[in-house]
């Protein structure tokens, strides 16, 4: 009974804030008469930029996928963990990554000028389908390795002893399987690349890159115009909508999955060693390299780190311990099939809309702008929610299965039973669940950059004041801080569920 | 006295009914072929399912409607009796607390009582998962015990055990079901542990739950379903 009052309040709070700002986005949306040429070339952009990403991801992870399959090679099961990092690394950190290596002065345009090419440009539709790029394909690949390990070893032995050519083994094993997953992967990627902020905002930008989320951060700074910003957001509220259940359509069931690294002994990498090792090796030069460049750049930048950037740090860390404690409190109250689809309406609203939406709530009552960090902390929560219980939901309902009888003989009361059984129990998966929102919310470049004034910085909106302003060294030492907490906060939470775990047989 | 008044259940397609009376002072060994709803049996009286049809009474009081945590049952299931992750002590604590919150020192004094009468003195700070499976069976005992309760239902909770083991198990719950007074009802899947224990058996075959029948006198000329369940290999014979 108690339980079912938390649920329902959970659910009732997540209606709230995700249908009160919508409802004040409608409210105030002007219609599309308000809305400029500009912003159709923002609808268009946006919907091309993201068509691309997906393309490109999804082409790109074919061929890794196949040889992260089909070889054995040290460091595989490192590899595959580590395609799981994009995750959790800050949008801002990544970009500086990138622009090290493909920016004006980066290496690859060194290496050219050196040749005598002419000059990459990382600005603009190239710059953004290249992150988007950098973030995505390790997903995909996620996505395809996981399946590619779900063949039985059978049927690799049933084609081997039928003497299968390369070709008929590709048609009857491999091609089925990639029509299988990647129109789910590509609409995920697509999906996730229409609500682009942070990395339009830095790459982007300018009238011939910008998208929709972008148009409504400068209707709302720079035009000062919440009607147009409203209309924006309908726009994007509505285009997130399609292609979130076009998506839903399309995904294959166990969608982000967790990376397992099955040993499935394969008898047809041999002939492709060289081949599957290039394609490795420049898959990881291409993630590890901007990294790479991003601390050590950062090194040197540590020492001029000043005031402004560590308190910007403080901020972010307490807005991500904020968000994470109330999305984990929210997971927990909604960890049942019901609740997780509920959130999953949560992916559909970008944060973009849902702060713009917050901001025109909260107007008529208080400065929107001394709430930056508050409303930073719910929409992070927010966003994090549908990931969190997806760690969480198949844990807690069996946990809640197994135990259901103990509990009712038992005749425990719902605090006993939670606090003696339920969160003991769910130490590891809580643990995950945690690490995954604070970095997450430690790193998010998007509502904040709303809402933000000079005071009520977070360190990514910190980052990239120091970008703007060309203080390339003390960004780089701020986003090195930044990639050191994201990190450190998800290292420790998901240490703080395993440490400890005790004994679960019997 | 457990009553049960035109008692139906459905089971898939199929139906199972029961309609007879069980004594309090009653030793109940539930028998019959896998699959014939001996645990769905089980399950009616302790509230986990619902008949469709009829009433169960204790004591006359009807509990038809009752929730399972407020019969006066406690049950030993086949596996998963334990939270595996609380010490032998918390997982007993939880019979004389259940809001989880450490019992008085009389509780103490009861719980470590309890550990003794199953032979488990000291072992309470151990994780279940320490324990052989007859061990944590027996905390499992000690905690009906604890619970005092007049009702004591066990769905095979033995049958990973040996032969050896599984007797000296069914001496201990005859005996903590004596020390109570409680009515005791065990599935089992093997005529002679019936032999060992039941003072009453309750054939579950054919979708009827037979009436419970004096243990003695029903291998001495068991009735046809009885036969067909024996098997022809079976010696009826003691």
């Amino acid at each position: 009974m108690a339980q079912r009052l938390v649920t329902l309040s959970a659910a009732i709070a997540l209606l709230a804030l995700t249908l009160g700002p919508i409802g004040a986005v409608l409210i105030w949306a002007e219609g599309v008469s308000s809305l400029r040429p500009g912003d159709l070339a923002a609808l268009r952009f946006t919907v091309w930029q993201a068509f691309l990403s997906a393309l490109v991801s999804c082409l790109l992870a074919v061929p890794l996928a196949r040889a992260l399959a089909r070889q054995r090679f040290r460091g595989r099961g490192l590899l595959l963990a580590l395609l799981g990092a994009p995750f959790i690394l800050p949008v801002i950190v990544a970009v500086m990554g990138l622009i090290a290596v493909f920016g004006q002065s980066g290496l690859i345009n060194q290496a050219f000028a050196a040749l005598g090419l002419p000059r990459f440009d990382i600005y603009g539709l190239h710059g953004v389908v290249l992150a988007h790029v950098f973030f995505n394909l390790p997903l995909a690949t996620r996505m395809m390795v996981q399946a590619w390990l779900a063949i039985p070893d059978e049927r690799f032995r049933l084609a081997a002893s039928l003497g299968l050519s390369r070709r008929a083994l590709f048609l009857t094993l491999e091609w089925p399987l990639i029509l299988r997953i990647l129109p789910g992967a590509f609409a995920v990627i697509f999906v996730i690349c229409l609500t682009s902020f942070a990395v339009a905002l830095t790459l982007g930008g300018g009238p011939r890159a910008t998208t929709v989320e972008l148009a409504i951060y400068q209707a709302m700074r720079f035009d000062f115009d919440p009607g147009r910003a409203a209309a924006l957001a309908l726009l994007q509220l509505v285009l997130g909508l399609v292609a979130g259940v076009v998506a839903l359509a399309l995904s294959p069931r166990q969608g982000f999955g967790v990376g397992r690294d099955r040993s499935v002994p394969r008898w047809d990498g041999a002939g492709r060693r060289v081949l599957d090792a290039v394609v490795i090796a420049a898959a990881v030069l291409f993630l590890l390299l901007p990294l790479g460049l991003v601390v050590a750049r950062g090194v040197p930048g540590l020492s001029l780190l000043e005031g402004d950037t560590i308190r910007a740090a403080g901020h972010s860390v307490i807005v991500a311990l904020a968000s994470t404690l109330l999305c984990l409190v929210w997971a927990l109250a909604l960890s049942t099939r019901r609740g997780e689809l509920l959130a999953l309406m949560a992916i559909a609203i970008s944060p973009l809309v849902l702060g713009a939406g917050l901001f025109l709530v909260l107007r008529p009552f208080v400065n929107p702008f001394s709430m930056a960090l508050p409303v930073t902390a719910l929409v992070n929560a927010l966003m994090a929610l549908p990931f969190a219980l997806r760690v969480l939901r198949p844990e807690a309902e069996s946990i809640r299965t197994d135990f259901l009888r103990l509990r009712q003989t038992l005749r425990l009361t719902g605090w006993a039973w939670t606090r003696l059984v339920l969160l003991p129990r769910l130490r590891r998966p809580l643990g995950f669940a945690g690490g995954l929102t604070a970095a997450l919310a430690m790193g998010d470049l998007g509502v904040i950059a709303l809402f933000a004034d000079p005071d009520r910085a977070t360190l990514p909106l910190q980052v990239y004041r120091l970008m703007g302003s060309y203080q390339m060294e003390a960004a780089a030492g701020a986003a090195l801080l930044l990639l050191v907490l994201s990190f450190g906060l998800f290292w420790l939470f998901d240490r703080g569920g395993r440490v400890h775990a005790q004994s679960r047989t019997g | 006295m457990l009553s049960l008044e035109q008692v139906e259940i459905a089971m898939g397609k199929e139906r199972l009914c029961a309609a007879f009376d069980v004594p309090r002072a009653a030793r109940v060994a539930i028998l019959g072929p896998s699959g014939a709803g001996k645990s769905t049996l089980l399950d009616v009286v302790a509230g986990f399912r619902h008949p469709d049809r009829g009433r169960i009474l204790w004591s006359g009081t009807d509990m038809t409607a009752m929730p399972p945590e407020k019969r006066p049952v406690s049950i030993l299931f086949q596996d998963g009796n334990l939270f595996p992750h609380l010490s032998v002590r918390r997982n007993l604590a939880l019979a004389l607390r259940p809001d989880g919150r450490k019992p008085d020192s009389a509780g103490q004094t009861r719980l470590g009582d309890a550990l003794g009468r199953v032979a488990l003195d000291g072992m309470e700070d151990r994780l279940p998962g320490t324990l052989s499976g007859g061990q944590q069976s027996r905390v499992a005992l000690a905690r009906v015990l604890l619970q005092d309760r007049p009702l004591l239902l066990l769905d095979e909770p033995f049958s990973a055990l040996g032969p050896g083991l599984r007797h000296e198990m069914i001496d201990l719950v005859t005996d903590v079901a004596t020390e109570i007074d409680a009515l005791l009802m065990m599935v089992t899947h093997d005529p002679s542990d019936a032999r060992r224990f039941a003072s009453h058996i309750i054939l579950v075959a054919d979708g009827l739950a037979h009436p419970p029948q004096d243990t003695a006198a029903l291998f001495a000329d068991p009735p046809p379903a009885f036969r067909d369940y024996l098997g022809r290999s079976a010696d009826p014979a003691p």
